[in-house]
């Protein structure tokens, strides 16, 4: 399987980025949900702290800021796993019983509703509402990496592949 | 002119004058049409969908956004409408706990009364709610999220009067919800405690929080001698509680009932108030003649002050250093009552009785604590007092006026008329013009800084001495003065900053309003109230001379300095964690946070916290360092403030902090 490497970003690096970032878009209100968008991009999620940091760049309340966060679903205010575990349940996948792949990966992982990623920040598992690829419903999306005609069964072998890779790899840093 | 516009109301012609919307309109036709989201002086939402109307031609509206055309013809009270209301307010009620009779809201509930009013008798709907704790962290307010129907009432005034917007809507759907930031406690951010969106929630969603409890267990300990002190604006309001037309006078009976609930002493604010005054006017003529801090903000709101610290931490030396009415009544108290009541310090207890929310918070800062003990031990609102005097099973209308006790329950006009917004000037001006003129002058009333605007200006020369006072209540406005001030362009010399509109008379203690002009009677009450008085200086109240004879000293002096007057500092908005910057979890290597919080960053700290990162990856230092930014160290007068370890660096240049790096790093070593 591939998997795309990325650069880890020291947090010097990204608190840089996040002022260029304000900067770009002349700290504006206005600008609040691109702003948004590329400090995600960036940290993956977005931190507190950092949501802040944007609050006072751009001289508006949090609570703003946090409002506007946490109404878009694409906004993550958590951590996300290394594995972002994405099952679609849209129209077309969930006909197609989606929600058991759903609960395989949640009982394979010990998660629910409320916990989404797991305590290792190794994977997350969301739904979300279609992918675009009806065609190939059920799907799921491994960090954007499309897996398509899911059962429940095959659903927990990509799992265990993944753990496997994750072990072997640990086992190679320290060997 | 021509013919006026008119259209049509349930069959009737109504004319057309300046009003916004359909509501306006119908609501002067004499229709009470219900409305959870609208209020006059903020912006219109258009959710509670309660306002319809039906439109001939346009079929059915919301009145609250729908502007006034001449010839529209509508309807206000058809079945398809009254079905409507009553099945919005079932789904308003079905997101609703419901725990109606322990409500702090029950009795003056909007959502209950016009659920009585529309006939709803049954919610057919049940909502699958889990229960969210109460959050009780905010020493002024309460908030239930389970009684909340979001009508975003709070949001709007916290963002739109007070420029505050420590709350908001977050989340989605089912989840939405008004919170803190960051779904903090509101006792954690930047919340002022001024309890406006407690006076606007129309349910028990938001409510002040009561001290009654603590109160009955004092006035229960034989051994404790109980005093309480009236703000000036609850004696204009406790009577509307009570069903007693609204701004009656009531400062009598208040006494009689405190005194039956058993209240050892009685005193009035408004004594203090006239303390304040000549406090106050002597500073401000002090900075006037010798060139010092000008603009003078005036000092006794809480909520403003906090305000301040948070917003305008530059200003500070700007605002005057008098405490506060309550506050100097309790440093005074514990100075002088102990004696006077035959009681040991310890069993004296101070009780505030106030108008105000934000007065909960002032009484518990530590500025106000001497070893240990608070100078005001409780606060308790107007509406607490009503309460404890329903539960004293007291008949409030029928109690025989009984006086104030001295000497702190003498007041001249000018301590009472502190209530409103402009008092406080008109006051300082009655002590002002007799000092720069040097002859007691004629003059009493001031009509000048009187009046309801939110932000107004007075002027007046006095011996060829111009004095250039502005006058703002909501501290949205408050905002608009302090940023010219801050940029140099403010033509005053005293500013006088309430918070609450109108004044405290329209704090969110008083008891809830139910029309729109008790804030109008109120004030008028206030200022009738000065009038039938014998005294309307605070200079010629003679107590006040005897208490600088006996305890305080000279006006300004060392004495008073240190019971009346108080200092102010930078505080944070939010509790929240720095951001770390460097890698690893800092352990073992030497801290340095920049601060990122908003007085700093307008000086330049981000640009700072770039060059010492820059500093830290060329000298390779970051198995050393462990960089930061947080959120306001509180020092924000000075900055950009940088902590190396212990050391609080203020002014802060790259240069200072790489020498003080270089001296810690040398140090570890
Ligand atoms: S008390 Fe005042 S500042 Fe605090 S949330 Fe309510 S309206 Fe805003
Ligand atoms: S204006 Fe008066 S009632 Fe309102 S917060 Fe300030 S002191 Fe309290
Ligand atoms: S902003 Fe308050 S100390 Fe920096």
């Amino acid at each position: 399987m591939q998997m795309t490497h990325v650069e880890p970003r020291t947090r010097s690096d990204q608190f840089e980025a996040v002022c260029a970032i304000i900067e770009r878009h002349g700290r504006q209100p206005a600008k609040l949900i691109p702003i948004l968008q590329a400090v995600q991009d960036e940290y993956t999620y977005l931190p507190e702290e950092v949501l802040n940091f944007v609050a006072t760049a751009l001289a508006i309340p949090p609570a703003r800021v946090f409002g506007v966060a946490t109404f878009y679903t694409y906004f993550a205010l958590e951590p996300k796993g290394k594995y972002v575990v994405r099952l679609c349940d849209g129209t077309a996948c969930h006909v197609k019983d989606s929600i058991p792949i759903l609960e395989a990966l949640r009982s394979r992982l010990n998660l629910s509703e409320e916990h989404k990623t797991t305590p290792d920040m190794l994977f997350t598992v969301e739904t979300v509402a279609c992918l675009g690829a009806c065609g190939l419903a059920p799907v799921v999306m491994v960090n954007g990496e499309v897996h398509s005609l899911m059962t429940p069964e095959k659903a927990e072998s990509l799992i265990e592949d993944l753990k496997q890779a994750e072990a072997a790899a640990v086992a190679g840093e320290e060997g | 002119m021509g013919k006026q516009d008119t259209l049509r109301i349930d069959g009737r012609d109504v004319a057309i004058d300046a009003e916004r919307n359909l509501l306006e309109l119908v609501r002067k036709a004499g229709i009470e049409l219900p409305t959870f989201c609208y209020h006059s002086d903020l912006s219109i939402y258009g959710a509670c969908r309660l306002c319809l109307v039906d439109i001939e031609g346009r079929g059915i509206q919301s009145a609250c956004s729908t502007p006034p055309e001449p010839g529209m013809r509508l309807r206000t009270n058809t079945g398809e409408l009254r079905e409507i209301r009553r099945t919005t307010l079932e789904l308003l009620l079905a997101n609703h706990d419901g725990s109606c009779p322990t409500c702090i809201k029950s009795a003056d509930c909007k959502l209950q009364a016009l659920a009585r009013r529309m006939g709803v008798d049954k919610v057919r709907f049940k909502a699958p709610t889990r229960p969210a704790p109460l959050d009780e962290s905010s020493p002024a307010l309460v908030r239930d999220p389970n009684k909340c129907v979001l009508c975003g009432d709070c949001v709007r005034v916290c963002n739109e009067i007070q420029g505050v917007g420590a709350i908001d809507f977050a989340y989605r759907g089912s989840q939405a919800a008004v919170v803190p930031a960051f779904g903090k406690q509101l006792g954690d951010v930047e919340c002022v405690n001024c309890g406006q969106c407690a006076a606007f929630c129309p349910t028990g969603a938001l409510a002040p929080r009561s001290e009654t409890a603590a109160i009955w267990q004092a006035l229960d300990d034989p051994r404790k001698k109980v005093v309480a002190q009236i703000a000036p604006a609850v004696r204009v309001a406790l009577g509307e509680a009570f069903d007693q037309p609204a701004a009656s006078q009531t400062t009598g009976r208040i006494v009689a009932a405190l005194k039956a609930i058993g209240f050892d002493a009685v005193y009035d604010t408004s004594f203090t108030a006239d303390l304040t005054v000549i406090e106050e006017g002597t500073e401000f003529l002090q900075r006037k003649v010798n060139g010092g801090i000008l603009p003078q903000f005036t000092s006794c709101c809480p909520a403003w002050v906090k305000y301040a610290e948070q917003y305008y931490p530059d200003l500070l030396p700007n605002l005057s250093t008098c405490k506060s009415p309550q506050q100097m009544f309790g440093s005074l108290a514990r100075q002088v009552l102990p004696r006077i009541l035959d009681t040991a310090p310890e069993d004296l207890v101070v009780v505030s009785i106030m108008p105000c929310t934000a007065k909960k918070y002032e009484a518990q800062r530590s500025e106000f604590s001497q070893d240990g003990r608070r100078d005001v031990d409780a606060v308790m609102t107007t509406q607490e007092l009503a309460r404890m005097i329903q539960e004293a099973g007291l008949d409030f209308s029928s109690l025989e006026p009984e006086s104030l006790d001295m000497p702190f329950g003498f007041h001249t006009g000018a301590g009472v008329i502190f209530g409103n917004s402009g008092g406080v000037s008109e006051a300082v001006l009655r002590f002002a013009v007799e000092k720069i003129t040097g002859k007691p002058a004629g003059q009493v009333d001031f009509h000048e800084v009187r009046g309801e605007g939110g932000l107004r200006e007075a002027s007046l020369t006095v011996d060829g001495t111009e004095v250039r006072i502005a006058i703002v209540h909501g501290l949205a406005n408050a905002k608009l003065v302090a940023d010219q001030v801050r940029a140099g362009t403010a033509p005053y010399d005293l500013i006088e900053v309430m918070t609450c509109p109108g004044g405290c008379i329209s704090g969110a203690g008083q008891p809830v309003a139910h029309n729109g002009h008790t804030r109008q009677d109120r004030a008028r009450s206030l200022y009738e109230a000065d009038k039938s008085l014998p005294l309307h200086r605070s200079q010629d109240n003679p107590f006040i001379d005897r208490c600088y004879q006996e305890h305080l000293g000279a006006v300004g002096g060392t004495v008073a300095h240190r019971l009346l007057h108080t200092h102010y500092h930078g505080r944070k908005r939010l509790e929240s964690e720095a951001l770390p910057l460097s890698e690893g979890n800092g352990d073992g290597k030497i801290q340095v946070k920049v601060c990122a919080g908003t007085a700093c960053f307008l000086r330049g700290s981000q640009k700072l916290l770039h060059a010492l990162l820059g500093y830290v990856e060329e000298h390779s230092l970051q198995n050393m360092v462990d960089v930061r930014a947080n959120f306001c160290s509180e020092q924000c007068a000075a900055g950009p403030t940088v902590i190396i370890g212990d050391k609080v660096l203020q002014h802060c240049t790259l240069e200072r902090v790489r020498d003080v790096l270089d001296a810690e790093l040398a140090n570890h070593q």
